[in-house]
């Protein structure tokens, strides 16, 4: 086992160096300020910086603003739709990256206070895109005067943006001798903006890295110093592409500076409720955590072995849910071997989950950086399923090497996980050959050409270019060329709207295909995780409980995203009598707890359908958004069929006892019928049943969250939100009728 | 006996808990169980035996993403 104890730091950056890089600025433009202050949760500012002109404005936020949209990505989606127009695309100069906390982020009592939330237009989707991240900067910016951050513009070259919240100086800079990969950029940035090494801890990075100029997959990387390791940490905006517009943007960087965090900054309105909620939370991580999930040990790649068990683990491109070889990457794998234990591994202060394993020293075997020991954050669960068994991987050591690089390149994990897995698949069936990959054998497994093709992409040569392109436009592409059957392309390339799927098979959980399906922004699952809900405890059996279930649930998991909270303390540790509540699955005492920070923090108090109703009134924004920009209606989430049933015939026969009886159970035929039929029939039959399924889920899903059967929000809803705004409406009126 | 409102086949005499479970490879560590709507601590799950005609609920909570 690894002991944090044991470990060596990191070495120092060069100095000298850093010196020179920091006189080689050219300061376009430096703006002084009073920081507002926090008061209870809110400075009610906004911070503007355009890079085409340099210009910096410092606004006031609306009454109105507040109320409606209350924070975090509820400010990030108002004001990136206050930016842009129908016409916007991700390249457009006016696009705008927004960033905003959320009125609880930047306590410290409480776990999972920290996060920020970002959105953009998306080069994968061509719609608003939001991602949650952890590191510092998030909670830095509230205390540096500032709620919410737009990025727009277009610089000539490349800049770094500079916050010091103390001193109240924003500058923006030409930074051309800093290294684009997040891991050197990270530390260049903090040494350099740090007075002494004690300070390093007040400097938060956000960056790319080298793809991010040609890679559609591209996210943002989030710092935070790590003073026990001496090294910086990377957390990341993963999902849409973000950080291709901020690249685009030539935005190298953006650095927050801020020194004195204590637990009262935000000037809260009753600490001692907040402080009561945070010990009584610590007391159970402390009492439960290695009985329930071990996250401060495993990190949530505690779950990869499970999921293999219950047929939910991708493996081949989500052909199957498991793989054999999953005791090669089991929890007590990553945790004997490869994590690092016993580090205070939270993503702000305070977060006793910890959940931030690292592999320390890692020595790398491929790429640029060959031959280096770095430290890998990670991996969480999707970057190893993903990474991993889904392209036939289980090797733990190309699994941190893929992560590692991706996370200094830039790339998405998760994206890049699912669209290797189909590459992979497209090769495996001749759709793609070496000749067309430029001798990359992309095989089930094969670790050198997949790290091979993320070099290339980063080095935007060969095949990564069109590995850069993502999922959906690589399928499209194929089709052009006449590479393969555009239908089959369309049925295993794991994306929708644009964005490749996350790491969960949903085959069997109706349930969890509108999990994915039905979101805002694309299939990620952090609007809902239904799959034992519906396929293993079987408590949501009607159309109407699955309806209710995509009503609740994304509304409430919307609502941590609005607040600055992590959503892993609600439910990857549960209370040792949630066992006994009506609804465990809710976890009802941690929402009691969510809201009384909520009152502990605002003053404001409210209750559970408040809490739904803060969320569906910015879910609903999104929803229109999307229709603005010609998406979000029902023809949009339409889903491939790999995440439905089987597509290909080893896929049936591998569960073909399921399937067969399935076939009678669910479809209505006889046993002696389904034993009479070709293998083709019954799969016909089983795709018919299952696309069927998905539509009536959608007749049930859209009701209830108030919209017509296209998709589209109506306007009594929209009136009993009070979101009857001038520019929703404007929308939506004349969709109320269109049929799908 | 039902394992979660479907009808479970395996049923046998002296079926435990601790049975089913091994039985249908449940392996996730957060799991809340129920015979016939009475709440069962893991320190109980070798002891309970199941009756032909119970009505046992083995409900997994979500966690993960
Ligand atoms: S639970 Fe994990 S991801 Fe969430 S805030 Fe804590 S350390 Fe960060």
């Amino acid at each position: 086992m690894i002991r944090m104890c044991d470990l060596p730091r990191y070495a120092d950056a060069d100095m000298e160096e850093i010196k020179k890089m920091k006189e080689a600025h050219e300061v376009l433009n430096q703006v002084t300020y009073d920081p507002t202050p926090l008061h209870r949760g809110y400075t009610d500012k906004r911070l503007k910086i355009d890079v085409t002109d340099n210009s910096v404005s410092i606004i006031d936020i609306p009454q109105e603003v507040k109320e409606k949209f209350t924070g975090g990505k509820g400010y990030c989606l108002r004001y990136l739709w206050d930016a842009t127009n129908p016409d916007t695309k991700w390249n457009s100069p006016e696009n705008a990256i927004t960033m905003s906390a959320g009125p609880i982020a930047g306590i410290t009592q409480y776990g999972g206070t920290g996060k920020c939330l970002v959105c953009t237009i998306s080069p994968m989707t061509d719609i608003p895109i939001d991602s949650n991240v952890g590191g510092y900067f998030g909670p830095f910016l509230k205390f540096s005067g500032f709620d919410v951050i737009e990025l727009t513009g277009k610089a000539k070259e490349d800049v770094i943006i500079v916050i010091d919240g103390n001193k109240g100086t924003i500058s923006i800079e030409k930074a051309p001798l800093e290294h684009k990969d997040a891991h050197i950029l990270g530390e260049e940035l903090t040494a350099m903006y740090a007075e002494d090494e004690n300070d390093r801890k007040n400097v938060a990075v956000v960056c790319s890295g080298s793809a991010a100029e040609h890679c559609n997959l591209s996210m943002l990387n989030f710092t935070f110093y790590d003073p026990k390791r001496n090294v910086v940490r990377l957390k990341q905006a993963g999902r849409g592409g973000i950080g291709r517009v901020f690249a685009d943007k030539h935005i190298k960087a953006l650095v927050c500076h801020f020194r004195g965090v204590k637990a009262n900054l935000n000037d809260v309105y009753d600490i001692k409720i907040i402080n009561k909620d945070g010990l009584k939370f610590h007391r159970e991580v402390a009492t439960q955590d290695d009985k329930q999930n071990s996250m401060r040990k495993s990190g949530t790649a505690y779950s990869i072995r499970t999921l293999s068990d219950y047929d939910i683990l991708p493996t081949h491109n989500y052909k199957y849910g498991g793989t054999d070889k999953v005791d090669e990457m089991a929890p007590e794998v990553w945790r004997e071997k490869w994590l690092t234990q016993g580090g205070a591994d939270g993503c702000w202060y305070g977060c006793s989950m910890a959940c931030a394993k690292t592999a320390d020293h890692f020595l790398l075997k491929t790429g640029p950086y060959k031959g280096h020991r770095v430290c890998v954050d990670g991996p969480e669960y999707e970057s190893a399923a993903g990474l991993g068994p889904n392209c036939g991987i289980t090797d733990p050591q190309v699994i941190l090497e893929l992560n590692f690089y991706c996370d200094t390149y830039g790339i998405d994990t998760i994206s890049y996980g699912t669209m290797t897995a189909f590459l992979m698949e497209c090769y495996e069936n001749g759709i793609l050959n070496k000749e067309r990959t430029g001798g990359l054998e992309l095989v089930w497994g094969n670790a050198e050409a997949d790290l091979e093709m993320l070099h290339q992409m980063a080095r935007n040569e060969g095949f990564g270019k069109i590995a850069a392109l993502g999922a959906h436009k690589q399928k499209l592409y194929f089709a052009e060329q006449g590479w393969g059957d555009p239908a089959f392309l369309n049925d295993i390339a794991m994306e929708q709207k644009g964005l490749e799927y996350s790491e969960y098979g949903c085959k069997e959980s109706l349930a969890q295909q509108g999990g994915y399906g039905l979101t805002n922004k694309g299939p990620q699952h952090d609007e809902a995780w239904l799959i034992f809900m519906d396929q293993v405890n079987n408590q949501i059996p009607t159309f109407e409980d699955k309806a209710e279930a995509l009503y609740y649930y994304p509304m409430f998991r919307t609502w941590f995203g609005l607040l600055g909270l992590c959503k892993l303390p609600w439910n990857d540790i549960v209370p040792a009598d949630n066992s006994l509540t009506d609804e465990p699955a809710k976890v009802p005492e941690h929402v009691d707890n969510y809201l009384d920070l909520y009152y502990g923090v605002t003053g404001t108090k409210i209750d559970r359908d408040d809490m739904i109703r803060m969320s569906e009134r910015v879910y609903n924004f999104q929803r229109i958004f999307n229709i603005r920009l010609g998406k979000g209606l029902r023809k949009n989430d339409a889903i491939p069929y790999r995440s439905q049933g089987p597509v290909t015939e080893e896929e049936y026969l591998s569960r073909q006892e399921r399937y067969d009886r399935q076939l009678v159970d669910l479809v209505g035929y006889t046993r002696e019928e389904v034993e009479k039929m070709t293998l083709k029939e019954k799969m016909a039959a089983t795709r018919r049943h299952r696309e069927s399924e998905y539509e009536k889920l959608i007749d049930a899903v859209y009701p209830k969250r108030g919209w017509t059967l296209n998709g589209v929000p109506t306007v009594a809803h929209l009136k009993e939100l009070g979101m009857d705004l001038p520019e929703l409406l404007e929308i939506v009126e004349p969709l109320q009728d269109v049929q799908p | 006996m039902k394992l979660n409102n479907r009808p479970y086949a395996d049923w046998h005499e002296g079926l435990t808990i601790r049975g089913v479970m091994e039985h249908m490879n449940f392996t996730w560590p957060k799991l809340v169980v129920k015979v016939n709507g009475q709440l069962i601590w893991p320190e109980d799950y070798d002891k309970v035996v199941l009756n032909e005609d119970d009505d046992l609920k083995i409900h997994h909570l979500l966690g993960g993403g």
